[in-house]
């Protein structure tokens, strides 16, 4: 059984959706109606590129080219982890923590499926690696990002409470160590709500996906099983790394609280 | 040692010595504190006298060098630096549901003498009065025994019968300890009750008058 193609008149079809819906957001003064647009436009283009690069990436196996399209992936990751915090890190440290964070647990744990999990050969083949990686960065920015902005938004609201700890001679991380458990479950709790309801309220994007392709759903649901523990996996070890380079970045080393280390974005 | 008992500690003259600290605005401040004194520290407000005291808790970056017991501050991690010169500041916060889950083994005479009981211990800390809180900030940074004390406006909130109980409470806690203490206060009187020497900080300098 081969899935149905489909043609541009079906998509066009399902572009008038987005029509309808940018013109119920005129009518309705939302002020949505061009960002609708955009991300219509957006997903279009950056889906048929990213088929035409894939089609040439799946063609030749070459781990270079691999390694720089997981590269591009990671930094633009990074950078919208930055866009989502209120109050990002100055400097460097503003796109470094996230990216760091999100390069460690994301490669780390799809190496890991490649290699020792799913056991691919070789381990770099592309029609694996890619869309893999790909779910990991999409989840682990998730969980990175809502981490990060609740550790920068409460420590700012909250430095008070943290420099009277510090003042009665606690040390930086006991000091702000409520505010980052806090934060670190405000990151986790997506994905863990994601698996309580899979498969009764959702079915899952990439499980969809392989059912519509023809694939036995019990194959299936063994690889979306795999794909939820590895993007828990992975946004949890992003999360708890990011929130602790973040929140050692908050203080220097005389252990004062630095506020002055963190930005504003006004959007 | 005994925990309990209000005022220990095995060294009995402590002495506090800023040389040169450049801390934003203000400038080559030089003060020095020795045992059982008690400076005054005036001046028009946004001056930065909290600022010099901040500073002086290490919670402000700055140059410039801190002694106490002739020790340099660099030597001193910072958590036993800031429990060594406690610091009282004008607003005090309280971050878990009780009072007492703030607190270790609070004596109850510093409790009775700032005219509390024990029961304070159960109260919820969100509905403290200012003047509440602030005396019992007191407690909870005497626990730490400092050396040094500093002491952001501690009666600002505080009526007549209140700030006599608290100004005895340091005067006597200096007194027994050695402790040396920097006071920030507007009140001419209640400066020249407490204070040995006085200062005024004004356009980042610290004069003595």
């Amino acid at each position: 059984m081969s899935i149905i193609s489909l043609s541009v008149t079906d998509l066009c079809l399902a572009a008038s959706l987005i029509g309808l819906l940018a013109l119920l957001s005129l009518r309705m003064k939302l002020k949505l109606a061009g960002q609708i647009l955009i991300a219509g436009l957006r997903t279009s283009v950056q889906l048929t590129l990213i088929g035409l690069v894939l089609k040439i990436l799946f063609e030749e196996v070459r781990p270079l080219w691999l390694l720089a399209m997981g590269v591009v992936m990671l930094l633009v990751a990074g950078r919208e982890v930055m866009r989502r915090q209120q109050r990002p890190f100055t400097g460097w440290w503003g796109f470094g923590v996230g990216t760091v964070s999100m390069c460690i647990s994301s490669f780390s744990i799809t190496i890991l499926a490649l290699v020792v999990i799913i056991g691919v050969d070789p381990w770099y083949s592309p029609q694996y690696a890619i869309p893999l990686l790909g779910m990991m960065l999409g989840n682990t920015m998730t969980g990175v990002a809502l981490g990060l902005d609740r550790l920068t938004e409460t420590s700012w609201q909250q430095r008070h409470v943290i420099e009277a700890r510090l003042i009665l001679g606690q040390d930086w991380s006991q000091a702000i160590g409520d505010i980052r458990r806090q934060s670190v479950r405000s990151g986790l709790i997506p994905i863990i709500n994601a698996m309580t309801v899979a498969g009764l309220v959702s079915l899952p994007g990439m499980m969809t996906g392989q059912i519509l392709a023809g694939n036995p759903p019990q194959e299936a649901v063994k690889y979306q099983i795999l794909i939820m523990f590895l993007i828990a996996g992975g946004t949890g070890l992003g999360t708890i790394s990011a929130i602790w380079m973040g929140s050692s970045r908050l203080f220097d080393s005389r252990q004062r609280l630095r506020l002055d280390r963190l930005g504003t974005q006004t959007r | 040692m005994n925990a309990h008992a209000p005022y220990n500690d095995h060294l009995k003259a402590h002495r506090l010595a800023v040389i040169d600290l450049n801390c934003r605005h203000l400038r080559q401040i030089r003060l020095t504190a020795d045992a059982s004194e008690c400076l005054a520290i005036s001046g028009p407000s946004g001056t930065g006298k909290t600022l010099l005291l901040r500073a002086i808790c290490d919670l402000e970056p700055h140059d410039g060098q801190m002694f106490l017991d002739g020790v340099d501050s660099s030597c001193i991690e910072p958590p036993v630096w800031r429990r060594s010169v406690g610091m009282l500041p004008a607003e005090n916060f309280w971050w878990n549901e009780r009072v007492g889950d703030h607190l270790n083994t609070v004596p109850d005479d510093w409790l009775n003498r700032l005219g509390f009981n024990r029961d304070v211990l159960d109260w919820s800390a969100s509905r403290l009065s200012s003047g509440e809180r602030q005396r019992l900030a007191l407690i909870r940074l005497m626990e730490n025994h400092p050396k040094v004390l500093l002491l952001d406006e501690p009666t600002a909130n505080l009526d007549s019968t209140n700030r006599d109980r608290v100004e005895g409470m340091i005067r006597d806690y200096i007194a027994a300890c050695g402790a040396a203490a920097l006071w920030v206060s507007h009140d001419a009187d209640q400066i020249n009750r407490l204070s040995s020497r006085r200062f005024e900080l004004k356009d980042g300098s610290l004069l003595e008058v």
